[in-house]
């Protein structure tokens, strides 16, 4: 017995790491095997340019002019050069980084920048009211740094998302209690989002500049743009979930329609705003970071991408999409955390 | 259609009827033509009776039911509730309705649940406690009026729905199958609690069911009907004693009134095959 009772602890601990364990799992395998296939592609997508470095270089290749190259099949290169290879890995611009470049760069361009960083405290030899010297404040306020970048992207989207949300449920709420609103407002929804957001991105930003409207407001517009679809979508189902026999039971009450929105079709439609928010959410970053490429926005993910793209610069790309791509996991994380508060407390959530 | 009874019959001082239906039609118009869902209904429930609607599926008898909550509106013939129109009666207040699901909120505990009709009524916060502990008493439920539905037994969610039509107190309890999905076992449980609650109360309840045995262990009076059109085909009137155990179901008396329910029902089946 008293066996049992030492080894049960422990074993009810290692059972804990094993289920974490068995949970990681998957994703670690998902995400090695995309390293996999990414580092695979990085040797042949760069081999044209290692190739014809190399026969700058003098080295001897098959073929040897670059015509005959440029005619010749990639895999067939590969193979009558293979000593070339290595050299596709190492690049200081390449068509496709290795996934470890852009690591770098991202870490270069956050923690990296860090320049005498320390902790004065808030006493009188502070330099300003975080208690870190001025150096640390690189990480975040320098101009190459990515949380800087991704801040001036997140300001709008969080705006744009904010504007887009209520938007969404006042239309909702139009369109669930009005049968004019309800044949109108949703055919005209719909085709908003049919409309390219890249085509009308240049064009709001264009006449808002013209009558002098300019900053955080264009892009928070075009973000909320793409934010208040899912939000009426959802709203529209959510606020049309209660059945015949609840609705019926608020009649026997003889309840007023604020009583039925407020008491039953507003929380039955909790579940469903809340899995349109996350799409939303993730639909108002992509619509900021669109909204600063054809204005040549000099702050934000999606300038980064744009230079990135003037001058080659494929690390620096990559770098901006991983950002907004974690930037995005972090709202939807966000949201999903509230949903589970949210959910819980109104006994929703089991 | 037959109004006698079976046996002795208390035919004491007479009552005013609390719904009063004369010649009721209704008919809804649906794709495939016009559907006779009530044709000619005329009935009369005295205030304080237990009448329990029997029949097949079709037969109108949870059209009637709604009919008397003001829930559908019939196209023919006159219905009255308390001397007033089904609408205004609700309107005071007249009925508590349970339906065939618990239809309890998932995000409302039972007690804020049996709340909802309070609140919407605009009873003051005093008097909403005080009525939640009296009907949760009623229907066997203290101490699980924090509970979610989700934490309840089928049975128990379906109390607690009785719970909530009766919190506000209204004189008629209209029931539509609401032990239909649970199992026989609790069934005969809760309608052992439902008699002893209406003697009580001295509620009028209307109940649609399925059940022969049912029908005839709870009721004062069972009303018989038939489809296309929904129809009454018998009226009968129950002498069993106000008390009744589970085994009265074995008695002779039990038998020959569920006899006559069934005889009923096989003359109203219009099999088409």
């Amino acid at each position: 017995m008293s066996d049992l009772t030492q080894t049960a602890p422990r074993s009810g601990l290692s059972l804990g790491l094993l289920n974490v364990a068995r949970g990681a799992l998957p994703v670690v395998v998902v995400v090695g095997l995309l390293l996999g296939i990414w580092l695979a592609a990085v040797g042949p997508m760069n081999f044209r340019l290692a190739l014809d470095q190399a026969s700058r270089g003098g080295a001897d290749v098959v073929p040897a002019t670059p015509q005959e190259q440029g005619q010749t099949g990639l895999i067939r290169l590969m193979l009558d050069n293979p000593s070339v290879l290595p050299a596709a890995y190492v690049f200081e611009r390449p068509r496709l980084p290795r996934p470890q470049d852009v690591l770098i760069e991202m870490r270069d361009n956050t923690v990296g920048l860090a320049r005498g960083c320390e902790w004065t405290g808030w006493g009188a030899e502070a330099e300003n009211w975080t208690g870190f010297s001025d150096g640390c404040l690189r990480v975040v306020n320098n101009r190459r740094s990515l949380i800087f970048h991704a801040w001036k992207t997140l300001a709008p989207t969080l705006v744009g998302f904010a504007i887009g949300t209520g938007l969404g449920i006042l239309l909702a709420v139009g369109i669930v209690h009005n049968r004019t609103m309800d044949l109108s407002v949703m055919p005209w929804a719909i085709a908003s989002q049919t409309i390219p957001i890249l085509a009308i991105a240049p064009m709001v930003i264009v006449v808002l500049n013209a009558v002098g409207v300019q900053g955080l407001l264009p892009k928070s517009l075009i973000s909320s743009y793409l934010s208040f679809f899912p939000v009426v979508v959802g709203m529209v189902k959510g606020l049309r979930s209660p059945g015949a026999m609840e609705l019926d039971l608020m009649r026997t009450y003889s309840g007023s329609g604020a009583q039925v929105f407020w008491k039953l079709r507003l929380p039955a439609s909790l579940p469903y705003l809340f899995t349109s928010l996350k799409i939303g959410i993730a639909a108002a970053l992509v619509g900021t970071i669109v909204a600063e490429l054809p204005t040549g926005a000099r702050f934000g993910l999606g300038a980064r991408l744009l230079t990135g793209s003037y001058y080659g610069q494929t690390v620096q790309i990559w770098a901006a999409l991983f950002t907004a791509a974690i930037s995005a996991a972090l709202l939807v994380w966000i949201i999903g955390a509230i949903e589970r508060r949210v959910l819980t407390g109104m006994g929703l959530a089991r | 259609m037959t109004t006698d009874s079976i046996g002795a019959t208390d035919q004491s001082a007479p009552r005013e009827p609390v719904i009063q239906a004369t010649d009721l039609d209704l008919t809804f118009q649906t794709n495939d033509g016009p559907v006779h869902a009530l044709k000619g209904v005329s009935l009369d429930i005295q205030k304080g009776e237990f009448v329990s609607f029997i029949g097949p599926s079709g037969c109108g008898k949870t059209t009637f039911l709604r009919v008397m909550a003001a829930l559908e509106e019939p196209t023919g013939g006159t219905i009255t509730v308390n001397g007033m129109t089904p609408d205004e009666a609700r309107r005071k207040r007249a009925y508590g309705y349970v339906f065939q699901a618990a239809g309890l909120y998932p995000w409302r505990t039972i007690e804020k649940n049996i709340k909802l009709p309070l609140e919407i009524m605009g009873f003051d916060r005093a008097e909403q406690e005080k009525r939640v502990n009296n009907v949760l008493q009623l229907v066997d439920l203290e101490g699980f009026g924090k509970k979610y539905p989700w934490q309840l037994s089928g049975g128990m969610q379906q109390r607690a729905s009785i719970a909530r039509a009766l919190a506000f107190d209204a004189d008629i309890l209209l029931m539509d199958e609401p032990f239909g999905a649970l199992d026989e076992i609790v069934r005969d449980h809760l309608n052992e609690q439902l008699l002893k609650l209406w003697a009580r109360t001295n509620k009028t309840i209307g109940f649609v069911t399925h059940s022969i045995p049912e029908a005839v262990y709870l009721s004062t009076k069972i009303v018989v009907m038939s489809p296309r059109p929904g129809r009454i085909t018998d009226i009968i009137e129950s002498d069993l004693p106000a008390e009744r155990p589970l085994d009265i179901r074995d008695t002779p008396e039990f038998l020959a009134i569920a006899h006559r329910v069934r005889d009923g029902l096989r003359a109203g089946h219009a099999y088409d095959d």
